[in-house]
């Protein structure tokens, strides 16, 4: 509606999507967005791998050092760690309620809420920013400066070093979803998107719903496994 | 996914069921409970992971092959995790004359 008075561009800005979105190789398109969805689900799967390795590592080093994983998780800020959850929690949400809103022509509410898991996935990162610098300032990262006070400072090293390498590719992920959406929201606000098409928001939904699982084993895993010691 | 639309009462419902559960395991992570600790803790997670994949992801109302994928994954993982860990937590069960 906001873009009612402005020039036609290049591409008709009708909204109405139709056949004009349905590649020649699918015969319908709900054949289409099934194979869309089955790709990404295909590629989540090898992500599914990706983000394993790592948490087999964490559980093999676990094993060996119970006790100096506990303690090095309690130099973690578990109400950071909960805030933080809570927030991708809520943008999961929000992005759900973008997928309803495209699904059901509403376009305003689309763009809206696209806008709103943009937001808080900023959040996400600006309190994850927060604590990579209490980190630095504690001397918590591994290499020549690290400290660890107690008989555990080795085996502390390798919890935070596995602490970086996974919420730093968790990271990385949510800043390639923020890029993801920000084309969404382009495309959104020029009436691309309806309930005859609207593959690219559910598809980019899957992902970004799949990255706020793997912080959902990390919060855990990472944050909460020495709070009841002492 | 085919043509169904989730309705806003099943994502408003799944939503309130996450904040809960999440609540609930950083609560329970400040009581002893020894080695039942992890296990409640990755419990919860399982459950919150399941919602999600389930009706934020919409597998639950996925074509079945999207289905068989997922858990294709999942299988794949499990190898990944039991394969290794049944050669680390097994080590010193027996006795290795050097």
């Amino acid at each position: 509606m906001a873009d009612a008075g402005a020039p036609v561009a290049a591409e008709p800005s009708t909204g109405h999507a139709g056949p004009r979105e349905l590649q020649h190789q699918f015969d319908t398109m709900e054949q289409q967005r099934d194979a869309s969805s089955l790709g990404m689900w295909v590629f989540l799967v090898t992500e599914i791998l990706f983000f394993g390795g790592l948490f087999l590592a964490y559980t093999v080093y676990r094993s060996q050092y119970a006790r100096a994983f506990a303690e090095a998780s309690r130099h973690l800020d578990i109400k950071l760690g909960t805030f933080n959850t809570a927030v991708l929690i809520i943008s999961s949400l929000t992005m759900a309620l973008a997928v309803f809103s495209a699904a059901t022509g509403r376009r305003r509410a689309l763009a809206l809420f696209l806008a709103a898991t943009m937001f808080l996935g900023a959040v996400f990162l600006g309190v994850k920013a927060v604590e990579y610098t209490h980190k630095f300032d504690d001397h918590l990262v591994p290499g020549a400066h690290f400290h660890f006070p107690g008989p555990y400072a080795r085996q502390a090293e390798i919890f935070f070093s596995l602490y970086f390498a996974m919420t730093g590719l968790h990271a990385a992920h949510m800043i390639i979803g923020i890029g993801i959406l920000s084309v969404l929201l382009r495309h959104a606000r020029r009436q691309r998107y309806g309930p005859d098409y609207y593959t690219p928001v559910e598809v980019s939904g899957l992902y970004w719903h799949f990255v706020d699982i793997v912080w959902i084993f990390l919060f855990p895993l990472l944050y909460l496994i020495g709070r009841h010691l002492h | 996914m085919s043509q169904h639309v989730v309705p806003r009462k099943i994502y408003f419902a799944v939503f309130t069921a996450l904040i809960v559960l999440t609540a609930t395991t950083t609560t329970i992570s400040f009581l002893d409970l020894g080695p039942w600790n992890t296990v409640v803790a990755l419990g919860i997670a399982f459950v919150k992971a399941t919602l999600v994949a389930l009706f934020f992801m919409h597998v639950k109302y996925s074509p079945r092959l999207t289905q068989i994928v997922v858990a294709g994954g999942l299988f794949w993982l499990a190898i990944l995790l039991a394969l290794t860990l049944g050669d680390f937590l097994t080590r010193g069960w027996l006795p290795v004359s050097r």
